[in-house]
């Protein structure tokens, strides 16, 4: 089977600094794999480089066998290829429900029209709406976002994502900041995600990196230093190396 | 917590979209100055094109958060178009609008290409180093335009074949009042749309909006050349009101009085460059009356305080003092 996502021989440097190194790995459909490594081992580099923010030195980005390496960052989106933001990138003075319908309009096209107005368009309102309260947020919907709950403007940050309809999502550290107690809706909405949807994501807490993924890939220093079940990275010497010694110097 | 329905977020993005009373009273006030002041009916047209130039600049300064220092370019050009084209020996007042508007449009968009890639101070160079180049093409090629003697011998037909410019301008502010309800109308249905939704998502977040799969720059793009075009339509007014264009219409002064306009009257609201035309013209008139050498004193004196007590202008001010009802 073709894979969903694939990265082949990906090379970056910002001057001397190697930031991604001959990085290959394949998202098979409906795959949930996690990313994790130290800080600075370039996990977000790698999701800037697979979504178009960063363009390689060398090496290719497939989706579904097909090459996007050179494709500006919103065709990305167009074919299928989503992500969301470690730290909020939302639009503060908006409502989830323009947010999300924005996202919606986008999609079927009519974001470019004029001339009518966005009620107008009761599907991609709809649309938006049941997004939305998939996720809980519709008693919020018309709250401006800088007033929404933290935990609320994460889940957020998904929504805008799935209102993009991806086959490929990655997500950068979906739980970051968000305490263990309000995490919940979080959860139960990660598990929620349709089976066909393939999933990377980066994450830092193992307990979640346990509950979600079946495959996790470790990076270090811009490489790809092992990939594997979660039993077996669990036991991985070299993993254990990493996360120690980087223990013992923070 | 409680769960809504699809139907009520329907009826509530609907809702805040509808004419508020004030916007009602504010279109009927215009008409007052038919009977209150008809001698002012000159001054009046000139505050309705300065409005329409006014809301072309909120698109992009308010809306889409773009500032430009250039924009009374647009302005020259539809001004310099119609006169041009009256000039000539065509002077059918809406057609040369038209023309007026295309024109500015198309030199929107061709300079839309670099306009869109750079932003904060670069962008208010560029805009500014645009503006500077049409004037001195301008003034250069004085057998066009006339350079510092401005253009001669523009004459207007009759609008619509009835109605003549008179001395009293009472065409001339029924003509640019008819535009600038005819510009808000328009401004009005864009900022509801999608595309007007798209501009308030770059204003607030701009690298937010390739990961939700839309190009900015195509957006901004698309709102630069639409505002140039309608400024264009208000050079054009000024040009077949007063049957006379001169390079000032060009001027880098005139770009900087639309934004002070803009500043006093509050950005992103549609009403806020209309106000803030109106405060400025009309205490330009009154102030050059009692003191013509030092009254940009008294621009500057107003300006700091609006900045430094009402932050979002005028209208932001009194937005603050009545809560929206929609909110």
């Amino acid at each position: 089977m073709t894979a969903a996502l694939s990265a082949r021989g990906l090379h970056k440097r910002f001057g001397s600094l190697r930031v991604a190194q001959d990085i290959t790995f394949e998202l098979p459909p409906g795959a949930r794999h996690a990313l994790i490594g130290p800080n600075g081992a370039g996990k977000t580099t790698l999701i800037n480089l697979l979504t178009g923010t960063l363009r390689p030195d060398a090496g290719q980005v497939m989706l579904d066998g097909k090459v996007i390496t050179l494709l500006p960052p919103e065709q990305r989106v167009k074919q299928g290829l989503a992500r969301t933001f470690q730290i909020n990138a939302l639009f503060p003075a908006l409502d989830p429900l323009e947010a999300v319908t924005l996202v919606v309009c986008e999609r079927l096209g009519v974001a470019t029209n004029w001339w009518r107005p966005v009620p107008a368009f009761h599907a991609a309102v709809e649309e938006a709406h049941g997004i939305l309260a998939s996720l809980g947020l519709d008693a919020v919907c018309h709250r401006p976002t800088h007033l929404l709950a933290y935990g609320q403007q994460r889940l957020l940050e998904l929504a805008l994502a799935l209102a993009t309809r991806p086959r490929v999502l990655l997500l950068d550290e979906p739980a970051a900041g968000v305490p263990r107690s309000d995490a919940g809706a979080l959860f139960a909405a990660l598990e929620a995600l349709s089976a066909d949807l393939t999933v990377l994501f980066i994450e830092h807490d193992m307990d979640i990196v346990f509950r979600f993924a079946t495959r996790v890939i470790v990076m270090l220093g811009g490489r790809i230093l092992v990939a594997g079940s979660p039993a077996e990275i669990a036991v991985d010497t070299a993993v254990r190396e990493v996360y120690l010694g980087s223990r013992r110097h923070g | 917590m409680s769960h809504t329905r699809a139907i009520d977020a329907l009826r509530h993005l609907a809702a805040r979209q509808r004419w508020r009373p004030v916007e009602v009273a504010f279109w009927v006030a215009t008409l007052l100055p038919f009977v209150l002041a008809p001698a002012y009916l000159t001054l009046a047209s000139q505050i309705a094109i300065t409005a329409i130039f006014a809301v072309s600049l909120d698109l992009i300064v308010g809306y889409a958060g773009l500032v430009s220092l250039g924009h009374a370019t647009f302005f020259g050009l539809g001004a310099y178009t119609a006169g041009l084209l009256a000039k000539a020996g065509w002077g059918e007042p809406l057609s040369g609008l038209l023309l007026a508007a295309s024109v500015a449009g198309c030199f929107g968009w061709l300079t839309g290409f670099i306009v869109v890639r750079v932003r904060h101070l670069a962008l208010i160079m560029i805009t500014l180093g645009i503006g500077l180049l049409l004037y001195e093409v301008a003034n250069r090629e004085s057998w066009l335009t006339g350079g510092n003697d401005g253009l001669q011998g523009v004459v207007i037909w009759k609008l619509l074949g009835r109605f003549d410019f008179d001395l009293y301008g009472t065409t001339a502010y029924t003509y640019a009042l008819a535009m600038l309800l005819l510009v808000v109308l328009m401004a009005r249905r864009l900022i509801h749309s999608p595309f007007g939704l798209s501009l308030r998502a770059i204003r607030e977040n701009e690298r937010r909006m390739s990961p939700i799969g839309i190009s900015s720059r195509a957006q901004l793009h698309r709102i630069y050349t639409i505002a140039a075009a309608i400024a264009g339509i208000a050079g054009g007014l000024l040009a077949q009101t007063t049957q006379f264009v001169d390079l000032s219409t060009l001027g880098f002064q005139r770009s900087a009085d639309l934004l002070v306009m803009l500043a006093l009257g509050g950005t992103g609201r549609l009403y806020g460059g209309v106000l803030g035309a109106i405060v400025f013209m009309i205490a330009r008139d009154r102030l050059a009356d009692v003191n013509p050498q030092y009254w940009y004193f008294w621009i500057g004196l107003l300006l700091v305080c609006v900045v430094l007590f009402v932050p979002n202008g005028i209208l932001g001010g009194l937005a603050r003092l009545k809560p929206r009802d929609t909110q």
